[in-house]
């Protein structure tokens, strides 16, 4: 049964969660007061200048444009790609689990570069949606996948019993439980969309982030491009809305292993084959025309690099993403128990405001804590717990969604025997609530892994002086028309994204307790 | 559950592409950028025209050939450094310089390394645009860490100079540079290399090229022009027309050019000329170096894309200079200004010559192969102060909807 029938009475919030929480609601609030209050420091004239003109208009309808275009194909990629490997007798559907997540670890600009070499005639909407679609459906493919595993089988059976066709039962049943995932999954691909800069830049397609990126980039005058990310945040708020009506209802919990019998498969019949193709078709076009690309890049041109350069880049990065997904993960951690355990008003708005850190262009990012840091915080600017923190600030939700998706999944009953058997409330988390979480910390801070050795923008801004990843060494490659140097770095990125990759997507597979 | 092979092999998989194209791009270790055919489509002959005054710098080489003995080659760690860059001789050993660069790494970072051995500096260089590197030291104020800013153009220079920002530099350091880079009054910046804004064409989609861009607002160029407002360069070009033919005549150029289709979408100079390059574009306004850039990737006999220099003074063909500038808190440490007196040293500015086919600004030096000579340039005659009016560019771009 996925629902014990008895409401369980939430205790208040011990007070190191609430302040624990309250603090990474304060960080992600520190860029998102920045820009307010940079917006509006030479008064209301230059907002309403930026604001009210036909051209503001058409980069909000394409922001929200592109990001529903994006978030729709990726839940629709994402659920059937989950259902196929999970419930079906796809053939060879083990390795095609796998597969299916590997595209998480395509750097968007690295894509953006190969599509528009190959097809240029794709600029534009067309070709921005294809790269965002190709490497962020894996952020519904994953949750949802997982929650398709944990689903209780027993109310599908019970559907098919009653005379349901498989169709309806999944449009029906299993669907529905695994709704909060999918909301969870769809809310990220929205709000990374929005929030992104390498694909629409590739892509030449104009969306609020670029235009902003452009203007910091272009201009001694930031209010323009601070009034935008205004603009860009109200835009964000829509979504965060809609997903907490829709997501946040219904728990999700089993007490026990539930009904002790396999999961029943769905037969494919005749369209197994088809279905196969296109699952490893989707696989290999993500891949294969970036890597065409890097070849041509390498056999067009004579630059080149060292070895040294590649291997000191990719030790950076490495380290880096690990400190900054450790980072991310201890600060998330309060609020994702907040909100699986504790569900009120600090919990909606820790989430929420992590949310919307998600959906900040990591340029605004990085100058916020540009301009917070050389005021109030000297001997940190431009080192590395400030490249840190604005990693944080950009993945907090990454973080939040894998905790807080595996904490709402182990009982609450669990705690309340240790609870009642006498453990004091600390001992309870330590030995009971953390264990039982634990694939859920490690899917966290795999996710932030990923998107830090990835992220661009804020790291140029950010970085220390000295110190270069394989993202910005590659940039700096390109810049110079290098393309040959560059080939090798995007190689070794998509490399060490796709180890962790490998690795998350196995700790989703595991079965659950 | 049995899948933990899947992941290796994908990751082996991985690893032996990645590997392959490191071995790829790594074999070489040729950095040197070879003397290009000229781009031009009219002939330019590459014999540097001016008399030298002291004919010590060996001429500018037609073709490749070994290196003099002299050892002016940049990057060449055994180089003993020039008498005009050791004022303080062995003391400027260990120090540390903080560099603020609006130029990015591939184009400077060589003439960086060049410092750094001959004078065991340790420079540390944050790179970025020059509007962005310079509104960071406006937010950073005399707080900076920076000791040098070095700015793709004079504009930013100037509004940091305007600020307050920046510190005097020596007198006779300022005058031995050519006039033309030299600022009228305050000698708060100077200027570190030429170059010139071009058109850029594919001759395979454009068989009769335009002269110069007043020409381009004409219907027959409709959606086929490529322009980077957000490039420093594109800026500087624009304020120069609003200096020459006035803001009204500037605004009216660039809303004729939005009526015609120009396109924005392409986000740097790099990216318009490989555009341009492989016919997936007519035309483009950008730099002139770049094009040695991309053929040196390439390979000057896979180059289509031509270049020209407008003349006569049409506004586009602005030759604009990039400018270094010693923050105040730059000013007490003896490696800034060493670092500005190399740049402006005969090695420094024959690294640029070689590297970055800019023109250097030290008189009788040799003009970069390939290129019409510094003399032979007709573009608009502004005081290059005068393109500190960047802001006012910038709001009228942002005005028109072509920054943010």
């Amino acid at each position: 049964m996925t629902r014990t029938g008895l409401p369980v009475r939430r205790p208040r919030p011990p007070i190191a969660l609430s302040i624990g929480g309250l603090a990474a609601c304060a960080l992600v609030c520190l860029p998102i007061v920045y820009i307010a209050v940079r917006a509006t420091d030479r008064g209301w004239a230059p907002v309403r200048a930026t604001l009210w003109r036909p051209r503001t208009l058409d980069l909000v309808e394409n922001t929200v444009g592109l990001a529903l275009a994006v978030s729709l194909a990726a839940v629709v990629l994402g659920v059937g790609a989950a259902w196929l490997v999970a419930c079906t007798d796809l053939p060879g559907r083990r390795v095609l689990r796998v597969a299916l997540a590997m595209p998480l670890a395509m750097p968007s600009y690295v894509a953006g570069w190969a599509w528009i070499g190959w097809r240029p005639e794709l600029a534009g909407f067309r070709g921005a949606a294809l790269v965002l679609v190709s490497i962020s459906y894996p952020y519904v493919y994953l949750p949802v996948l997982g929650a398709l595993r944990r689903a209780d089988p027993g109310l599908a059976e019970v559907a098919r019993v009653a005379g349901r066709r498989p169709l309806t039962v999944f449009f029906t049943v299993t669907v529905r439980q695994v709704r909060p995932a999918i909301v969870a999954g769809v809310l990220l691909v929205g709000l990374y969309t929005m929030s992104e800069f390498g694909a629409v830049a590739t892509m030449r397609y104009e969306t609020l982030t670029r235009v902003i990126y452009q203007s910091y980039q272009a201009s001694f005058d930031r209010t323009p491009a601070a009034v935008l990310g205004c603009l860009l945040v109200a835009v964000t708020a829509v979504p965060l809305v809609l997903a907490v009506r829709w997501g946040a209802a219904g728990r999700v919990d089993r007490a026990g292993p539930g009904a002790a019998r396999r999961r029943p498969v769905v037969q494919l019949g005749a369209w197994r084959w088809p279905a196969f193709l296109a699952g490893w078709g989707l696989i290999v076009a993500v891949f294969a025309v970036p890597a065409g690309n890097l070849v041509r890049w390498v056999r067009r041109g004579s630059s080149s690099t060292t070895w040294g350069e590649v291997t000191g880049a990719f030790g950076t990065t490495l380290w880096i993403s690990a400190v900054a997904a450790a980072a991310t993960v201890a600060i998330a951690t309060p609020v994702a128990v907040l909100a699986a355990r504790h569900p009120g008003r600090l919990s909606t708005w820790s989430v929420w405001t992590a949310y919307a850190g998600h959906a900040l262009p990591g340029v605004v990012v990085a100058l916020s804590l540009v301009f917070f840091g050389v005021r109030y915080a000297g001997p940190l600017y431009q080192r590395t717990p400030m490249l840190v923190a604005a990693y944080v600030v950009m993945f907090l939700s990454l973080a939040i969604g894998a905790i807080q998706a595996a904490v709402a999944h182990s009982s609450p009953a669990l705690e309340q025997v240790a609870a009642s058997l006498g453990d004091r409330p600390v001992s309870v988390w330590r030995r009971v609530t953390v264990p039982l979480a634990l694939p859920g910390f490690g899917s966290a801070a795999t996710l932030v892994f990923i998107a830090v050795a990835k992220e661009l923008p804020a790291t140029l801004l950010l970085r220390p002086i000295g110190i270069d990843t394989l993202a910005t060494r590659l940039w700096s490659h390109t810049d110079a028309q290098q393309f040959a140097a560059a080939a090798p770095f995007a190689a070794a990125l998509v490399l060490v994204a796709a180890l962790p990759t490998a690795v998350l997507t196995r700790a989703q597979l595991e079965d659950p307790t | 559950m049995n899948t933990n092979r899947t992941p290796r092999r994908l990751g082996a998989v991985a690893l032996v592409a990645a590997l392959a194209l490191t071995a790829a791009a790594c074999g070489g270790d040729d950095d040197d950028v070879a003397a290009t055919d000229p781009p031009v489509a009219t002939d330019a002959t590459p014999e540097p025209t001016e008399p030298a005054p002291e004919p010590t710098q060996p001429d500018a080489e037609p073709e490749p050939e070994p290196e003099p003995t002299e050892p002016e080659t940049p990057g060449t760690t055994g180089a003993p450094a020039p008498d005009t860059t050791a004022p303080a001789g062995e003391s400027l050993e260990g120090l540390e310089l903080t560099l603020y660069s609006g130029r990015s790494e591939g184009l400077v970072q060589g003439v960086i390394d060049a410092f750094e051995a001959a004078t065991g500096v340790d420079v540390k260089v944050r790179y970025g645009s020059s509007a962005e590197v310079g509104a960071a030291l406006l937010e950073e104020g005399d707080r900076t860490p920076a000791d040098v800013f070095y700015s793709q153009e004079v504009g930013a220079v100037g509004v940091l100079a305007k600020a307050g920002l920046l510190s005097e530099l020596p007198a006779d350091l300022v005058s031995s540079v050519d006039p033309r880079f030299q600022p009228p009054a305050g000698n708060l910046w100077v200027g570190v290399t030429g170059r010139s804004r071009v058109i850029v064409y594919n001759p395979d989609l454009v068989p009769e090229p335009p002269a110069g861009v007043l020409e381009l607002t004409d219907p027959q160029w409709n959606g086929k022009v490529a322009i980077v407002p957000g490039n420093a360069g594109f800026q500087a070009f624009v304020t120069g027309f609003r200096v020459t033919h006035g803001d009204d005549a500037a605004r009216e150029w660039l809303e004729a050019m939005i009526a015609n289709g120009v396109r924005t979408d392409i986000s740097s100079n790099g990216n318009v000329l490989a555009a341009v390059n492989d016919g997936e574009l007519e035309l483009g306004l950008i730099n002139h170096y770049y094009w040695a850039g991309l053929a040196a990737e390439l390979g000057t006999e896979n180059m289509v894309a031509q270049l020209i220099f407008p003349k006569g003074g049409d506004p586009g063909g602005l030759f604009n200079a990039t400018a270094v500038g010693i923050t105040n808190g730059g000013a007490d440490n003896p490696a800034a200004l060493a670092f500005v007196e190399f740049l402006l040293s005969e090695e420094g500015q024959t690294y640029f010559v070689e590297e970055t086919h800019e023109y250097p600004v030290l008189p009788g030096l040799a003009d970069p192969v390939g290129y019409p000579g510094r003399d032979e340039l007709d573009g608009p005659a502004i005081d290059l102060t005068d393109l500190d009016s960047l802001e006012a560019t910038q709001a009228l771009l942002t005005e028109l909807g072509l920054l943010s």
